[in-house]
């Protein structure tokens, strides 16, 4: 028996910070001390505060090392593991107090999160299902099994009040009892793991920290809709995800928990693993089961929709990741438990990816209704550097913006639909003073030009003629016309594509115009992008009076347009100060950057 | 699996494990693991408390952890009993035998174990 675990990261983000390498350090550093009997290493999932990987942990003291490489694994051996003298250099600077550390649960990044779906990231190893059976795994498809009928099951889903996590936010109990009364010989339980929003990680988390949660739920929701057959369809630029859920699934049928006549009941069900190619369309539920059957990832028109003809044409239902992982607590704590956290028609908790201007980036979970200043500026941490909060932008790019207006709005389905945001999958990109909105727009719309699938005339043209009016207002060309012209086209294309993905595609250039046309109107009249992203844009100037013509920044020019300027004269024995040539800049601020006095500022 | 039976097994086997990665309140129970406490003995000490706190399932109630020189390296090895809202309790020169004891009268049945602790030998 162990005395300590040491729990190390393995989720994508510490892996690439080198949390391998700390994993094997602790090991070989464990075996060396005589100590390999008392204390564990195990490789967890996602602990959420990706910014601060690789993230070791140290039970029973919970003690959080943050950022933890290779080299100081000796000293955490010697001293905490062996003497029991925390290494306070290392661990979580939020965590340090004057007399000692907090423990993780006490910090501002923990302490205003509710954990249901990634209840076990980076706290079992994912790899052993002994570890997911130890907390309760297992234990909801045992009671649904023997002691619930499958319209109890879809009862207690509908009364927890759950809704898909993958952005939509229909109701997933309804989903099952739609699919239900369909007969046929065949029907299919699907998991949408097609996560391909930029920012958005959660669904990736669960899958690498608990993927016996996602293939459980998926269990259940077989039993519930006369099911026996289920398919992840999983991308395939997630290695790790992909290799965990195999383990996990190679495990669970040696358990029986897939496979013929679990836990003796005469309930048969097996899940198979499909990878996606990385389209965006693919998480779209029609062209994700084309593609699980093999053709073109392509949407096709509802209805019939998938309940009634799914999947190889029979009654099939998809859910999200995020939505399967809160499954199995919802039918051990029941729907009263659930329904109890969020607002009144978002219930639950829902996990959310930080990323862009914000000091934590990382993964939490909140219950819904949080208002969006506690995510950014107590759980986040706040905006680095001392710049101003200006928009987050929800959705990726289905969704909106919510700009530092409305920072006190409490974050559910409801609320930012008022304000034309989504809370879509999850992810949050927080945007500060020094970011153009228009080239927001521009980015997304880009994303999703190479991204529509082409199928229908409205999302393949109309998106790429905006993106043609957004970067002929980057580059100062256009007129008030054009932004009339944008316009119309959002709405014509929201209007008249056949799926998801190009009706919202306009959505980031709406939300940017509804709130920040002042910005817009600024490229187009005065030809000026206030917050000097926009190259086309901007120059570099030389201010004289803080110049001392050192020629540090003529230097490190790439370009060679730093010259003496021939007209400045002079003054006491000064010399001459410099100046970019606007013709030759090619404006990659290298000269801003060298310059120690400030003399070189955008404009 | 052919049963409930089953799973209810490996969760039992397992759960003293888990338990130990939560971080809720414990009653924490913690050995001087200096050089001069380890010169002493407390790996033993510590190893054996650990074990049996697992064996019995008090994981979810009781964490053993270390901490470094308590300054009374003469007594060592030394185990100190933190209890949520009383008076902590220490325990000096320490062996396995005595610390299965401190388990099964003091964190077990609730009486601390005076003839090893500080205050038996006239410290006070």
């Amino acid at each position: 028996m162990y005395r300590s675990h040491v729990l190390v990261c393995g989720g994508t983000g510490c892996t690439s910070s080198g949390s391998l390498k700390v994993k094997e350090a602790f090991e070989k550093a464990i075996k060396a001390e005589g100590l390999e009997k008392e204390v564990a290493v195990v490789e967890t999932g996602c602990h959420g505060l990706c910014q601060m990987g690789p993230v070791v942990i140290v039970y029973p003291d919970a003690t959080f090392y943050a950022r933890v490489e290779a080299k100081d694994v000796e000293e955490i051996v010697k001293e905490h593991l062996l003497k029991g003298r925390i290494v306070k250099r290392l661990v979580y600077e939020e965590a340090q107090t004057e007399d000692g550390v907090k423990t993780l649960a006490d910090t501002n990044f923990y302490s205003k999160q509710v954990r249901v779906a990634l209840r076990n990231c980076g706290v079992i190893n994912p790899e052993d299902i002994d570890e997911y059976i130890g907390t309760g795994g297992y234990e909801a498809l045992g009671k649904v099994l023997t002691e619930m009928t499958p319209d109890e099951v879809i009862q207690v889903i509908l009364d927890s009040g759950l809704r898909g996590r993958g952005g939509a936010g229909f109701p997933t109990g309804l989903k099952w009892k739609l699919c239900r009364p369909n007969q046929a010989d065949k029907k299919y339980v699907c998991c949408n793991g097609d996560e391909g929003d930029p920012g958005a990680f959660m669904d990736r988390s669960v899958l690498e920290g608990d993927p016996h949660a996602v293939l459980e739920a998926m269990a259940i929701a077989g039993y519930a809709i006369g099911s026996d057959q289920g398919y992840i369809y999983v991308r395939a630029e997630y290695p790790i995800a992909v290799e965990r859920l195999k383990i996990a699934i190679k495990q669970a049928r040696e358990y029986g928990l897939l496979g013929k006549n679990i836990f003796g009941t005469g309930f048969n069900f097996d899940i198979d693993l499909r990878l996606g190619a990385g389209a965006f369309v693919c998480g779209e539920e029609t062209a994700l089961m084309t593609s699980i059957e093999g053709k073109r990832g392509e949407p096709r028109p509802r209805p019939p929709f998938p309940a009634v003809k799914g999947l190889f044409g029979k009654p099939s239902i998809l859910n999200n990741v995020e939505t399967y992982a809160n499954i199995p607590q919802i039918i051990l704590k029941g729907a009263e438990w659930f329904a109890s956290m969020g607002t009144e028609k978002s219930k639950g908790t829902k996990v959310f990816a930080l990323g862009g201007k914000i000091k934590n980036t990382g993964l939490v979970e909140i219950p819904m209704g949080t208002p969006l200043r506690t995510i950014i500026e107590n759980i986040g941490g706040g905006i680095p550097n001392g710049k101003k909060f200006k928009a987050v932008q929800t959705g990726g790019p289905s969704g909106g913006c919510i700009p530092a207006q409305y920072i006190d709005i409490p974050v559910d389905y409801e609320n930012l639909a008022s304000i034309g945001c989504i809370v879509g999958s999850g992810g949050m990109i927080v945007m500060d003073e020094d970011n153009c909105m228009v080239d927001i727009a521009k980015f997304f719309l880009e994303f999703t030009v190479d991204e529509s699938c082409g199928k229908c005339t409205a999302c393949r043209i109309g998106t790429r003629r905006m993106l043609e009016i957004l970067t002929k207002i980057t580059d100062g060309k256009a007129t008030m016309d054009d932004l009339t012209k944008l316009e119309e086209l959002c709405l014509y294309v929201k209007n008249n594509s056949l799926c998801a993905l190009g009706q919202t595609a306009p959505n980031p250039v709406l939300s940017t115009l509804k709130f920040f046309k002042d910005e817009y109107i600024a490229h187009i009249v005065d030809k000026k992008c206030p917050a000097g992203v926009c190259k086309a844009l901007m120059t570099y100037n030389i201010d004289p009076a803080k110049c001392i013509g050192c020629k540090a920044c003529a230097k490190g020019c790439p370009a060679n347009a730093i010259k003496v300027n021939a007209n400045s004269e002079v003054k006491e024995g000064k010399k001459l100060p410099y100046l970019v040539i606007g013709d030759e800049c090619v404006k990659c601020g290298a000269c801003q950057a060298t310059c120690k006095f400030g003399a070189i500022y955008k404009k | 699996m052919k049963s409930l039976a089953e799973l209810k097994a490996i969760k039992e086997k397992m759960q003293n494990q888990m338990n130990m990665r939560s971080d809720a309140d414990h009653t924490r129970v913690v050995v001087g693991m200096a050089t001069c406490g380890i010169a002493a003995g407390a790996r033993p000490v510590l190893n054996t408390l650990s074990d049996e706190i697992q064996k019995r399932g008090l994981t979810d109630k009781i964490a053993v952890t270390q901490t470094g020189c308590i300054g009374l390296c003469q007594f060592e090895p030394i185990v100190e009993v933190y209890e949520p809202g009383k008076e902590k309790v220490t325990y000096i020169k320490m062996d396995a035998e005595k610390a299965l004891e401190v388990i099964e009268r003091h964190l077990v049945g609730g009486h601390v174990v005076e003839k090893y602790s500080m205050g038996a030998s006239g410290l006070k």
